[in-house]
């Protein structure tokens, strides 16, 4: 209920939301009180006052035949308007709930159903209004019926392809489990989903009948008796050389109730759609631009203490010196970040900081864990190392140096260049990274052409090589595959390669094992060991799981609400924990967990 | 060979099929149809056999594509059976026609694994909860009442009823599926990765809670999983499942700590301890038993 009146509000705080409403509204209640605000017979004509001009009573004056316009541009409305309800009436009818049993059920009706309406797409509107013309009669309302029949296929192709992706939402799985029966689920679950796009649909398509009966009209074919704005139109052009602001009346009607039908459907498209907002900040580029007066400002030695008592109270003691002790003040050669702070431009305007001050070194050589829990802020913080935070994110606070080139406000050509030669990135999700339209092998070659300026013959010599040491077996089969031929584990060792490719000194992987079965995610991790030690590469692995802490990373940082709690070797970490959250974290860890003894028929019920 | 060792296992341990079980599973054939014209049909579940008796858990463990959905979904009918049979409490329910099934959802019910997909975000929480109710027919009044007590089970505020699903994080959003699945108290649910989207920390009290309603009501679970240790954590018994076909089944204990199959063995050392030391060793042992033979048992990936 209360997100329903939701919807009318946005709808009328949209400017052209409220216009277009207040429009029709006002056409609608004149048309429906025709007889009250002009009590005359819209037919009665007094050749007297043929193309007379506005007098008492007569406001807009009379037309050829001596018929008062008002009357006839109110009770014409009636009959348009008419019309085009009836013709949405009848598409509604037909096309809502043959859409619903068809994406619903799918099946033998869907074929059938999708044959019968191709069929009336194919088929040209006006000529079939034509000659039901000659076959049906001249009356209005039988082709409004007949025009409903045609654009009924809009509404069975809408419903059909909305309904046909709810279905298989876990939603509506639950509520058949739940019992229940099918027009039920129908009615609370799909109806709910189809109801804003058919509203929408709805203005537009009334615009369409109101367009195309008037046409109908205006070319004669009608009836000549019924005052329709189209009639009216045709009339008006007869008498054109004579009279010409006789088409204002009938055209500005027709013109603005269009208009008006269109723009509402724009309008409740935002409001049911809730598009409305002003997007939220611009792209990368700017957002660099707009963070580099705050970065210099940011001096990374008084960052350091500040940062240090910034997590959640420790007690006392300060930390070990083989941590990453921020302490020291030194910083890492290879990626060192001080301080560092991101926050979110919000919709409504203003800012939400999601990193407070973090402190992280990673040497080379060296297996860094980044841990948190989902919203912990690990993954904003690996974005902003690399310089790609989504839209509305920026860097507002602190320092990152990658081989000792401060990166934060750095220009966006130079840190993409950084990119991939000094820093490399394997993501979270492997098949979403990888563009299904292109092999494997062109994604890895592409990419050393133009960052190498090598040959590609080189290229494609050096990609094979790459693929080859990440492990797969025949390399050569993989380079020419599409990435839906490959495996999830074989996409994530071609991105891997990918990353590898630049030979890049600091990789940061983002949950790079998540997506994958465990055996396979103890190979890549055994492969981004083997890699790391062959190279002496710098590994930020951003992960949630301490098992893969516990067997990849010499060193550690917990992450908690977008500050880090505590910080030490994996062993320090793991088996001595010092924050009482990554107490509980490790708490929750069931590797040590007993396996539940066997089952015991005393304490279950007996069938 | 891998299929005769699980079939001495099956038969020839009192873990095995059982008399007085609440769901038997014989031979359970699941295809879908293959993609393109005339393509055959695939496979995805073949002669799958197992039993949950009243009270317990049995933990179903496998990869992606291994099959463990397909047979919660085909108990519930929400996926057709090619053969085989599913007897619960005595009744054949794999061919129940679709009043019966309704009349069912009251002795079998779910947990879906995706707490943001499984909540229509459209309606309240009450009105989800009331569903179930609705569907068997109780009154408003009367579900309204039993919603509040559900609510108040799975340790949710009262007022949670006239929220929508967003406003909850995802474990507040499991605690509502799992309410839902209890609201007309069954004897068997279906649990599908119920904490696999959550945090390592929320999982474990999600996970207490669905073993603390089994102790008070006695309703059995089929708990599906890709995690050894949560399975291990919530079953009595486990069924291995890989490549549509059950490859040990037994007491949990022995499953989880001393696996026959090598492929139980695989997916046991290959799943990382939080432990640096006890990882070191696993990891080794891992690379002793698979690495060397990877060629041979097909453990390793291979591209399909």
């Amino acid at each position: 209920m209360s997100e329903r009146t939701g919807t009318v509000r946005r709808l009328l705080r949209h400017p052209l939301g409220l216009v277009s409403a207040v429009v029709l509204a006002a056409i609608v209640l004149a048309v429906l009180l025709a007889p009250v605000l002009s009590p005359q017979d819209p037919n009665a004509s007094s050749l007297r006052d043929a193309f007379g001009g506005p007098s008492a009573g007569h406001p807009l004056g009379f037309d050829s035949a001596g018929r008062d316009i008002l009357t006839r541009l109110l009770y014409g409305g009636r009959n348009t308007l008419g019309g085009a309800v009836i013709a949405l009436a009848v598409a509604l009818l037909l096309g809502v709930p043959s859409g619903l049993l068809a994406g619903y059920y799918g099946g033998w009706f869907d074929s059938a159903a999708n044959w019968v309406v191709n069929l009336v797409m194919a088929l040209p509107a006006m000529v079939v209004l034509l000659a039901s013309r000659a076959i049906l009669g001249s009356t209005v309302w039988v082709l409004m019926v007949v025009l409903g029949f045609l654009v009924a296929p809009a509404f069975f192709r809408l419903v059909r392809g909305i309904v046909a992706s709810v279905r298989n939402e876990l939603y509506v799985d639950a509520a058949k489990v739940s019992g229940l029966r099918d027009p039920r689920i129908v009615a609370r679950h799909v109806l709910l989903v189809v109801r804003a796009p058919i509203i929408i649909q709805v203005a537009l398509v009334s615009g369409i009948a109101i367009g195309l009966q008037a046409g109908l009209e205006f070319l004669g074919v009608g009836s000549g008796d019924t005052p329709t704005w189209g009639a009216m139109l045709n009339e008006a052009f007869k008498n054109i050389q004579r009279a010409p602001s006789l088409m204002l009346w009938p055209g500005l009607a027709l013109g603005l109730t269009s208009g008006a039908l269109v723009l509402l459907a724009a309008a409740l498209r935002d409001a049911l759609e809730d598009r409305g907002t002003a997007p939220a900040g611009r792209r990368s580029r700017r957002r660099a631009r707009t963070a580099a007066p705050a970065a210099p400002a940011a001096p990374a030695a008084p960052a350091a203490p500040r940062s240090a008592d910034a997590g959640t109270p420790r007690t006392g003691t300060p930390r070990s010196a083989d941590g990453t002790s921020p302490e020291a003040g030194e910083r890492a050669e290879l990626l060192s970040v001080r301080d560092l702070a991101v926050s979110y431009v919000l919709p409504g305007g203003g800012t939400r900081e999601v990193v407070h001050g973090v402190d992280l070194d990673v040497r080379a050589g060296e297996i860094v864990g980044l841990v948190g829990e989902s919203g912990s802020g690990k993954t904003q913080t690996a974005f902003s190392i690399l310089g790609i935070l989504p839209e509305g994110g920026r860097v507002c606070r602190g320092s990152v140096t990658v081989g000792g080139e401060e990166i934060v406000g750095m220009p966006e050509r130079r840190h993409r260049a950084l990119r991939g030669d000094v820093v490399a990135y394997v993501p979270q999700e492997p098949m979403s990274n990888l563009d299904p339209a292109f092999t494997v092998g062109s994604q890895l070659v592409e990419p050393m052409r133009h960052k190498l300026r090598i040959s590609r013959a080189e290229a494609v010599r050096r990609a094979l090589d790459l693929l080859d040491q990440v492990e797969i077996a025949d390399p050569r089969r993989v380079f020419g595959s599409y990435p839906h031929e490959i495996s999830g584990g074989m996409a994530q060792r071609v991105l891997i390669a990918g990353a590898m490719s630049c030979d890049p000194r600091l990789l940061v992987a983002d949950e790079p094992t998540t997506a994958l079965d465990v055996v396979v995610q103890a190979e890549v991790l055994g492969l981004l060991r083997r890699l790391q030690k062959e190279r002496g590469l710098g590994v930020l692995l951003v992960t949630h799981n301490l098992g893969v802490v516990a067997d990849l990373c010499d060193r550690v940082a917990v992450m908690r609400e977008g500050r880090i709690v505590e910080t030490g070797t994996a062993e320090q970490v793991l088996h001595a924990p010092r924050h009482p959250y990554t107490q509980k974290l490790l708490g929750a860890v069931l590797d040590g967990v007993p396996a539940r003894g066997p089952w015991q028929p005393s304490n279950a019920e007996v069938v | 060979m891998p299929g005769s060792m699980s079939a001495d296992r099956t038969a020839g341990t009192p873990a095995g099929m059982s008399a007085g079980a609440l769901l038997t599973v014989e031979d359970l054939r699941v295809s879908f149809p293959g993609k393109g014209w005339r393509a055959p049909r695939v496979e995805v579940l073949k002669g799958v056999s197992l039993d949950v008796r009243p009270g317990e858990t049995l933990g179903l463990v496998g990869e992606s594509g291994s099959g463990k959905t397909t047979i919660g979904r085909a108990i519930l009918g929400l996926v057709p059976v090619h053969s085989g049979a599913i007897t619960f409490a005595g009744e054949r329910i794999d061919r129940a026609t679709g009043r019966r099934r309704r009349e069912l959802s009251r002795d079998i019910q779910v947990v879906f694994q995706d707490p943001y997909t499984s909540l229509n975000p459209s309606l309240t929480i009450g009105d989800t909860l009331s569903e179930p109710l609705l569907g068997q027919g109780y009154g408003a009044r009367e579900a309204r009442a039993r919603v509040a007590r559900l609510l108040e089970r799975v340790e949710l505020p009262a007022d949670a009823a006239h929220r929508l699903p967003r406003e909850f994080s995802g474990g507040q959003r499991q605690r509502v599926a799992i309410a839902r699945a209890l609201a007309i108290d069954p004897r068997l649910i279906v649990c599908d990765e119920p904490v696999s989207a959550l945090d390592l920390t929320t999982q474990k009290t999600v996970l207490d809670l669905l073993l603390e309603i089994q102790e008070q009501t006695g309703v059995s679970y089929l708990f599906v999983s890709h995690d050894l240790s949560v399975i291990r954590f919530m079953s009595h018994r486990v069924a291995v499942i890989r490549h549509g076909e059950i490859v040990e089944l037994g007491e949990a204990a022995e499953v989880t700590a001393g696996p026959r199959h090598p492929y139980t063995r695989a997916l046991l050392l290959s799943a990382p301890v939080a432990d640096v030391n006890g990882q070191r060793e696993r990891r080794e042992a891992f690379e002793r038993e698979f690495r060397a033979r990877e060629a041979g048992t097909g453990m390793g990936e291979t591209v399909s």
